[in-house]
C-alpha cells in the first residue's frame, strides 16, 4: 500500500471508531483576531488532495447553507485542514461558537481548480518574482500558495492589509515563508499606513522593486482596486474570487462571472482569473444578491442568543 | 364492486388545483387498494407481453400486475423489486405514457393499464406495511466504485450488491438521491416519505454511501484503484447548466433552472426552519418547455409568484410529460408559446426587470424531427418580470473525464461507452446523463443496470 493509501485508510477507519462520528470533528481551534478564528478539520480525504488555490464547501448543521470557504492549510499526514473564518452571517456565527471535540455536518472538497503554477513547468516558475497581496481573511488562502512557491525556492514578497493592528491575522505564520513581508492598516495603527494599493505603488514605484506576477486574495473591492493598481503597473494579475455559490461542482451557475467577454463558473473554471479581465462592477452586485436575506438570518441569530442570554 | 369496463382507466385522485399551487404536499395521491385491484384487473396478462420490452429495465410488468389483481402485494413488490432499486421513484416519475403504457394492448382500443400507478401502488404499500424486499447472494469479496448516487448509481450499485459485490457509492453532495433530491421537487416525489426510504432499502443490500466526496477532486478514479476497488462505474449525471448567451444573463435574479430547484429541493429554502435563501420575484419567467421547466413554474408558483413559460415551439412539441404540463395549466402557469427571449433588462442596481421576446413560427423540420422555430420579423415585443428561470438542459460535467487518462468523451462532452457500458478505460464504465446529457431517470436506470451486468462479466472474466 502507498503511503496516501495507508493514511487514508488508517484516517477513514477513525470514521467508524467505536461507531461514534469522527470525520469532520473539531481538532483545534484559536483565535485569531475579534469574530476571526482557526479551526483544523479532521478530514484526510480533502487533506491528502488539497492544493494551493483551492477552497472547499461547509455545512454547519443541519438547517445551515453551504458555506464556501477558503484552505488555509492541511496537513496530510494528520489528516486535517485548517479554516480561517470570519463569523458574519448566521452559519460562521454558529460556526464560531463551536468548540474543539465539535464536528460539522458536512465539509466537502478541494472544490475548484488549483493555483496556475502548480502545474506549470517549475523551472519557469522560478524564474518569477512574485508578489502577493493579501486582504482581511484573504491572507488565509494566500499562505498555502506561498508556502509551496517557497518551498520550492521561488521568491515571494507578500504585502498584508487590514483595517486597523487588530485585525491583523497569521502575520507570523506568513513571515516563516514569505521572502519578505509588507503588513499595512488602513488607520496606520500598525505597519505602512494606508491601503494595499498605496502599498503596491509604494514598493514598485518609489522602491524600485521589480515583479513579475502578482495574486490577489481578499474582498471583491479590494481585488478590484488591486487589478487597477497593477495594470497601470503593467503586472499581470491572478485574483481569486468568491461569489455566490450552491453546490461548488458547476451544477448551479450561481457563480457566474464575466471574464473577458465570456461567462465562467467560479467553482469548476476558477476560482483564480486573469484579474485584468474580470468584470468585477457586476462580480460586486451579483455578490449583493442574497444580501436582505443575510442581514434578516444575521439579525436572527444575534437577537436568540441575546435572549438566550437573558 | 361494479363491473369493471376493460377499456376505462381506474380514475385516481389528485390534490385539489388551488390548493396545491400553495402547498409543496404530493399532487396525485395514489390509488387505494380498492382502486389498485380494480385497475389490476382490467390488465389482459397477454402470454407474450408488449409492455415489458417497453421498460428499460424490462420489470415483468404482467407478473406484479397480477398479484395486484389478487390482493398479493407483498409480492407485487417482490416481482418489482427483481429488476428496479426504486419502484416508488419510478411509479412517480417515469415516461410511463412514452413507454409501456405506449404498447399496452388495450391502449389500442381504449386506455392503456395505469403500469405506473400500480407499480408506485405497489412500492407504497411494501413500504407502509413494512415489507422487506431484495436478496443477496453470499459476498464475493471484489470491491466496486460507484460514482453519483443518482438513479443510475444506485441502480448500478444495487444490481451489483445483489450479485455479492462490496459495493462502495461516493457522491458529491452532503445527501444521497442526485437528481431526486436535488431536482424533482417534494410535490413530485417526497423526499422523506419516498426516495430516503428507497435508497436505505440499497443500503440494506450491502452498498455504503460516503457523500460530500468529488471524484475527479477529493479522489480520481485512479486513486480509487490504488484504494483496491476492481472496476469505477461513473454515473456523475448532468453538469453544467446551459444559457442563452443573450444580453443581461448575468443581471441579479436570473437563475439556472438547477440552481432554483437545488435551493428548495436539496436545500429546503421553501421551508421556513432552513436558511438557504431563494428569490422569487412577483412575476418569474422561465425560459424552456421540459420537465425541469414544469417543475422550476410549479415551484415558483408555489412560492407566491405569476408564472410564465416562454417556450419557442408549440404546445405540440413540448418536450415535458403530458401529465406535468396538465398540472401546470390546472395550477396556473401561464404559457408563452412560439416566443423566443432576445435579452434580460435591468435596473441600475443589476436587478432585472424584464425580458424582451421575439414570436416565432414553426418552419421546416430540423434533425430532431421537431419544425424548427424561426422568428417573425418585428414581432419583438417586452414584458416585466423580476425573475428569470432558464431551463434549458445542461452539458455533462467534465471534471471525471479531465483528470482521468484514457477516458475519451465525445464532441457534446459525454463519455463515449459501448453497448454495455464499458468506457475506453478498462474497468471504467458509465451511463445515465454523463454519457447520453439529460434524459431521464429510468433511462439511467437501464443504463446502470446494463453497466452492471457488463462489470459483473467483466470481474468474473478477468478473475478466472
Amino acid at each position: 500500500m502507498d503511503k496516501r493509501a495507508k493514511i487514508l485508510s488508517n484516517s477513514i477507519s477513525l470514521y467508524y471508531y467505536k461507531g461514534e462520528k469522527q470525520l469532520y470533528k473539531i481538532v483545534r481551534k484559536e483565535i485569531l483576531a475579534p469574530n476571526i478564528f482557526s479551526m483544523d478539520i479532521l478530514a484526510p480525504r480533502v487533506a491528502a488532495s488539497a492544493k494551493p488555490g483551492q477552497f472547499l464547501i461547509i455545512i454547519v448543521d443541519e438547517k445551515g447553507e453551504r458555506v464556501p470557504l477558503t484552505i488555509c492549510d492541511y496537513d496530510k499526514d494528520e489528516g486535517t485542514v485548517q479554516i480561517v473564518v470570519q463569523a458574519m452571517g448566521s452559519s460562521t456565527k454558529r460556526l464560531a461558537d463551536m468548540v474543539e471535540g465539535d464536528s460539522l455536518k458536512d465539509f466537502v472538497g478541494p472544490l475548484g481548480v488549483p493555483s496556475e503554477f502548480v502545474s506549470e513547468d517549475i523551472e519557469e516558475v522560478k524564474k518569477r518574482k512574485y508578489l502577493f497581496v493579501a486582504g482581511g481573511v484573504g491572507t488565509a488562502p494566500v499562505y498555502p500558495q506561498v508556502r509551496w512557491l517557497t518551498e520550492r525556492g521561488v521568491e515571494v514578497d507578500v504585502i498584508m492589509g487590514a483595517k486597523n493592528k487588530e485585525l491583523v491575522i497569521l502575520e507570523d505564520k506568513m513571515k516563516s515563508v514569505a521572502s519578505n513581508l509588507y503588513v499595512a492598516t488602513d488607520d496606520g495603527s500598525y505597519g505602512f499606513h494606508g491601503l494595499v494599493t498605496n502599498y503596491i505603488e509604494e514598493l514598485v514605484e518609489k522602491q524600485g522593486k521589480e515583479y513579475n506576477k502578482c495574486v490577489a486574495i481578499g474582498p471583491m473591492i479590494m481585488m478590484k482596486f488591486t487589478a487597477l493598481t497593477t495594470k497601470k503597473l503593467n503586472i499581470p494579475t491572478v485574483v481569486s474570487l468568491n461569489p455566490i455559490m450552491v453546490d461548488g461542482t458547476g451544477m448551479c451557475g450561481a457563480c457566474r462571472v464575466t471574464v473577458g467577454d465570456e461567462t465562467k463558473f467560479a467553482c469548476v473554471h476558477g476560482p483564480e482569473f486573469d484579474g485584468h479581465l474580470v468584470d468585477f462592477d457586476e462580480a460586486l452586485k451579483r455578490q449583493t444578491q442574497y444580501k436582505e436575506e443575510e442581514i434578516e438570518l444575521s439579525e436572527a441569530y444575534n437577537h436568540g442568543t441575546e435572549e438566550a442570554g437573558k | 364492486m361494479a363491473k369493471i369496463d376493460r377499456f376505462k382507466r381506474t380514475p385516481i385522485s389528485n390534490q385539489d388545483p388551488v390548493i396545491r399551487s400553495t402547498n409543496f404536499e404530493e399532487v396525485c395521491l395514489g390509488y387505494t387498494e380498492e382502486e389498485a385491484v380494480q385497475e389490476a384487473k382490467r390488465c389482459l396478462q397477454c402470454p407474450n407481453p408488449t409492455c415489458v420490452p417497453g421498460c428499460p429495465v424490462a420489470i415483468d410488468i404482467p407478473g406484479f400486475i397480477n398479484h395486484i389483481a389478487n390482493r398479493e402485494f407483498a409480492e407485487a413488490a417482490h416481482v418489482l423489486a427483481d429488476y428496479t432499486a426504486l419502484p416508488a421513484v419510478c411509479g412517480r416519475v417515469c415516461p410511463q405514457e412514452d413507454q409501456c403504457e405506449k404498447v399496452c394492448i388495450l391502449a389500442k382500443k381504449g386506455e392503456a393499464i395505469a403500469i405506473g400507478k400500480l407499480e408506485r401502488f405497489a412500492a407504497d404499500w411494501a413500504r407502509e406495511n413494512g415489507v422487506e424486499v431484495g436478496k443477496t447472494k453470499p459476498g464475493n469479496g471484489h470491491k466496486i466504485a460507484i460514482i453519483g448516487s443518482g438513479p443510475s448509481g444506485v441502480t448500478c450499485a444495487g444490481e451489483l450488491a445483489k450479485e455479492g459485490y462490496d459495493v462502495t457509492i461516493f457522491e458529491a453532495l452532503h445527501e444521497p438521491g442526485g437528481v431526486l433530491v436535488y431536482g424533482i421537487p417534494e410535490f413530485r416525489l417526497p423526499k422523506e416519505k419516498v426516495v430516503k426510504p428507497e435508497i436505505e432499502n440499497v443500503k440494506k443490500l450491502g452498498v455504503k454511501i460516503e457523500t460530500n466526496v468529488i471524484v475527479g477532486r477529493t479522489v480520481t478514479i485512479d486513486s480509487l484503484f490504488e484504494e483496491g476497488f476492481e472496476a469505477v462505474y461513473v454515473g456523475s449525471g448532468a453538469g453544467l447548466p446551459i444559457f442563452m448567451n443573450i444580453p443581461g444573463e448575468n443581471l441579479n435574479g436570473v437563475f439556472s433552472a438547477n440552481e432554483f430547484l437545488t435551493r428548495n429541493n436539496l436545500m429546503k429554502a421553501f421551508r421556513e426552519d432552513y436558511e438557504t435563501p431563494i428569490k422569487v420575484g412577483k412575476r418569474v419567467a422561465v425560459v424552456g418547455g421540459g420537465n425541469v421547466a414544469m417543475d422550476a413554474a410549479r415551484t415558483a408558483k408555489r412560492l407566491g409568484a405569476d408564472v410564465y413559460i416562454v417556450y419557442r415551439r408549440t404546445e405540440a412539441e413540448l418536450p415535458a410529460r403530458l401529465e406535468e404540463v396538465h398540472h401546470a395549466m390546472e395550477e396556473g402557469i401561464n404559457f408563452e408559446f412560439l416566443t423566443n427571449p432576445i435579452e434580460i433588462t435591468g435596473n441600475e442596481k443589476g436587478w432585472v426587470n424584464g425580458i424582451k421576446c421575439v414570436r416565432m413560427e414553426l418552419g421546416e423540420p430540423d434533425a430532431s424531427g421537431r419544425r424548427r422555430p424561426v422568428e417573425i420579423k418585428g414581432s419583438e415585443f417586452e414584458f416585466e418580470v423580476e425573475t428569470v428561470i432558464m431551463a434549458l438542459g445542461t452539458s455533462p460535467n467534465p471534471l471525471i473525464a479531465s483528470t482521468t487518462d484514457g477516458l475519451q468523451t465525445n464532441k457534446r462532452q459525454g463519455i463515449i461507452v459501448d453497448e454495455g457500458g464499458h468506457t475506453t478505460r478498462e474497468g471504467v464504465f458509465a451511463g445515465g446523463d454523463a454519457v447520453t446529457g439529460s434524459a431521464t431517470v429510468i433511462l439511467a436506470m437501464g443504463a446502470g443496470k446494463d453497466a452492471a451486468k457488463t462489470i459483473d462479466k467483466y470481474i468474473k472474466e478477468k478473475n478466472s
